[in-house]
């Protein structure tokens, strides 16, 4: 409504003035037209000054960012280097890893032997009370392009008396082609799938009773070892060693040639994303020579105990199998293992003649039911099949078989803690005992290894 | 004997002969691989979105992997601390041992956060080298991808050129992404969040995310009662806007903690491959990012 109103009124009043003052217009329209011109030609002129310094200014921002990236680089750079060297004083350290195993135990009656075997070693249930038990010191690191050198020291009172046992040392090649490994000095032998893992690395806080029997506790060899890994998607491994050294089984013969060589063989593989298994047999072949028992006992008592002198053969049987969902094993996981020993011995002990075999098992579960917490459950057995003739001896045979079942429970809050609950029923001896042990195993310094 | 022998020698499948074999500890460095390389490899991966790379075991399939590989592509920084050194030993593989041109750590090219100031495990499972989760982060993948262009180049000098092409082409790519992912994303500055583990620190720098809290008390130590209550109580007041987490994190103090404060889980690929459509990394940006957006208001 306002505009029509506002038409009409320049249409009555505008139209009149318009006409009245027509014919001046021409002068005015040149004069217009010049300003137009000149007032444009002002437009162009500060136009492509604007323009001008628009792409100055663009330049100038190209080059500031190209400045700001290159900056920007420059102290990356700086940070990614001061980053890598933060450390330098003591990369050279070689990783230092201190374990501390012990607890409490109570054992009842306890064994220091097992029935129709000789000692190996220091095995058994070990005393009732508190012990510190064992302190383990490892140290490791790349010797140069070629080597890698590995220590462990354990520490622990015996009869109180502190007590250093070197447990292995040895260095092995990282250069070797075509998948060899060699690896020499004092290492724990590749035969049976447990032997080559710490004491606290097992899942049970004692070694199965095969382990604790035939090896007194585990196989030690002072020697080589060669391996080879085969090309394939499955693995396939083979190696042997070579033990010069005065370990059990070989106790004795020492000398140039060696006392025992170990063949042995594994494949393993994953079944899908949540399986993983192994599977290994082994051959440790012995050649002993007045052997005594290891163990607790002096010198006195094992030359009283007999020795033994003539060929050993060992044969062992393993597999492991873990499950984890989607292998994630943060929440849930399971791993069964298992592993059968078969010995044969033939020769003389305590200058009887004999001619034995032994066997012996164990298998055992142990499931992750909730994130840091698992239970498990074992069950292991020997026996000795020496036949007569040697009543009187160690290898007096028994005439049954040692057993125990033990089921344990332990918590790890994170990967470098873990307490542990153990009952077993023993069955070594002629009566069987209730036998409880509660453990804590902590690791400070380097961090473990993840081994299968 | 000889028939057990043969069908031994069959399970045990030749590995195939291509120009290079790559072993890759996580998906990323796989598919980063993969762009880089085109056809010209066979990748390995050691571990899947599933696994959290931290706590895996030198298990024999990944020992026979590392045999036959000629380039090792992983994180470093210590992320694979447990596994790794028992792994490169047991392989028999001169050719990725440390110090080798074979053995490429992603780490050692970007700038690391969170590097901690004194180390010691009653801070949890710390990493000295700071934090090595670093792939979530557009400049780190651009900064690896340059330097594995350049390694493989030096592997194999007879392909140098289509590394050299593939890089500059997935740069140039990866770059334009980033672009658009950035002007996407600025509306995320500022979004607060709870994470399980410090697993999302390089993407919240890049993104300005506010992470507010992790599940876990420590690094690597897994989440307590006592700690979610404290959480709760300290999140009760200002709820933030939901609690991420990788596939491999346990999903239960997660729920807990998201049923009670009322706020979403939101389930990020981290790695490729950790969600449906995360196929490769552009894909799993885009997934990182939508995820986010999501859940913002």
């Amino acid at each position: 409504m306002r505009i029509s109103t506002a038409a009409v009124l320049l249409l009555t009043f505008g139209l009149p003035v318009a006409a009245a003052n027509a014919q001046a217009s021409g002068d005015e329209i040149a004069e217009l037209k010049q300003m137009i011109t000149e007032m444009r030609d002002d437009y162009e002129r500060r136009i492509s000054e604007l323009e001008a310094r628009l792409d100055l200014a663009e330049r100038e921002a190209r080059g500031a960012r190209r400045d700001a990236g290159e900056a920007f680089e420059l102290a990356e750079e700086t940070a990614i280097q001061q980053t890598a060297s933060s450390s330098s004083p003591n990369t050279f350290n070689p990783a230092l890893g201190v374990v501390l195993d012990g607890g409490f135990a109570d054992v009842g009656a306890g064994w220091e032997e097992v029935p129709g075997f000789q000692p190996a070693g220091e095995i058994g249930t070990g005393e009732s009370g508190f012990s510190p038990g064992e302190v383990e010191i490892n140290l490791k690191a790349n010797v140069d392009t070629r080597y890698f050198g590995n220590v462990t020291f354990a520490l622990a009172e015996e009869d109180g008396e502190i007590e250093v046992e070197f447990e292995e040392a040895w260095v092995q090649t990282t250069a070797l082609p075509a998948g060899l490994t060699v690896m020499g000095g004092r290492f724990f032998s590749e035969a049976g799938y447990l032997n080559d893992f710490h004491f606290h690395a097992d899942d049970f806080v004692d070694r199965p009773l095969p382990y604790q029997a035939f090896y007194g506790g585990r196989y030690t060899v002072d020697g080589i070892q060669a391996r080879w890994v085969a090309p394939t998607s499955l693995l396939f491994e083979l190696g042997t060693e070579l033990n010069w050294g005065g370990s059990f089984p070989a106790t004795g013969n020492a000398e140039t040639s060696p006392g025992a060589w170990t063949l042995f063989t594994r494949i393993g593989g994953d079944v899908g994303d949540s399986n993983s298994w192994q599977l290994g047999l082994s051959h440790v072949s012995a050649d002993a020579l007045d052997r005594e028992g290891g163990g607790h006992h002096g010198d006195e008592e094992a030359e009283e105990g007999g020795v033994f002198t003539g060929d050993s053969d060992l044969t062992v049987l393993d597999f492991v199998w873990k499950w984890a969902p989607l292998g994630n094993p943060a929440v849930n996981n399971f791993k069964l293992q298992g592993e059968y020993f078969t010995r044969s011995e033939k020769g003389t002990f305590a200058d009887l003649p004999y001619d034995g075999d032994q066997e012996g098992w164990y298998l055992q579960g142990v499931w992750q039911f909730a994130p840091m917490w698992r239970v498990g459950l074992r069950h292991d057995m020997v026996d000795a099949d020496n036949g007569p003739g040697l009543d009187g001896t160690e290898l007096e045979d028994p005439g049954r078989s040692s057993r125990r079942s033990s089921a344990m429970l332990d918590w790890s809050p994170s990967e470098f803690s873990r307490l542990r609950l153990q009952y077993t029923d023993d069955r070594v001896l002629e009566e069987s005992e209730g036998v409880w042990y509660l453990q804590y195993i902590m690791s400070i310094g380097a961090h473990g290894a993840h081994q299968f | 004997m000889i028939r057990v022998i043969a069908v031994l020698l069959a399970l045990c499948l030749p590995v195939s002969a291509s120009a290079l074999n790559v072993f890759a500890c996580e998906p990323e460095w796989a598919a980063l691989v993969k762009e880089v390389a085109g056809g010209n490899v066979d990748i390995t991966v050691a571990t899947t979105a599933f696994q959290d790379p931290h706590m895996l075991q030198a298990r024999p399939s990944l020992i026979a992997g590392a045999r036959s590989a000629d380039l090792l592509v992983c994180t470093g920084a210590d992320l694979e601390i447990g596994w790794l050194p028992l792994l490169l030993r047991r392989s028999g593989n001169p050719e990725i041992q440390p110090g080798s041109p074979g053995h490429f750590l992603a780490a050692d090219y970007v700038r690391r956060i969170e590097i901690p100031a004194n180390v010691d495990r009653s801070q949890g499972d710390v990493h000295p080298q700071g934090n090595p989760h670093i792939h979530l982060h557009p400049r780190n993948i651009e900064r690896v991808a340059a330097a594995l262009a350049g390694r493989l180049a030096q592997l194999d000098p007879a392909n140098a050129d289509t590394y050299r092409a593939n890089s500059e082409d997935f740069l140039r790519r990866w770059n334009d992404a980033r672009d658009r992912w950035e002007e996407r994303a600025s509306s995320l500055t500022g979004m607060q969040l709870v994470s399980h583990h410090r697993s999302f620190s390089y993407l919240a720098d890049w993104l300005d995310l506010d992470i507010v809290a992790t599940l876990e008390p420590k690094p690597g130590i897994p989440a307590s009662g006592a700690h979610l209550s404290r959480l709760l109580e300290q999140l009760t007041p200002a709820p933030p806007a939901g609690i991420i987490r990788a596939p491999f994190e346990n999903e239960k103090p997660a729920h807990w903690l998201s049923d009670r404060l009322n706020i979403p889980m939101i389930e990020m690929a981290f790695t490729v491959g950790g969600t449906e459509d995360a196929t490769d990394l552009f894909t799993l940006y885009e997934q990182t990012i939508s995820a986010l957006e999501e859940y913002h208001e």
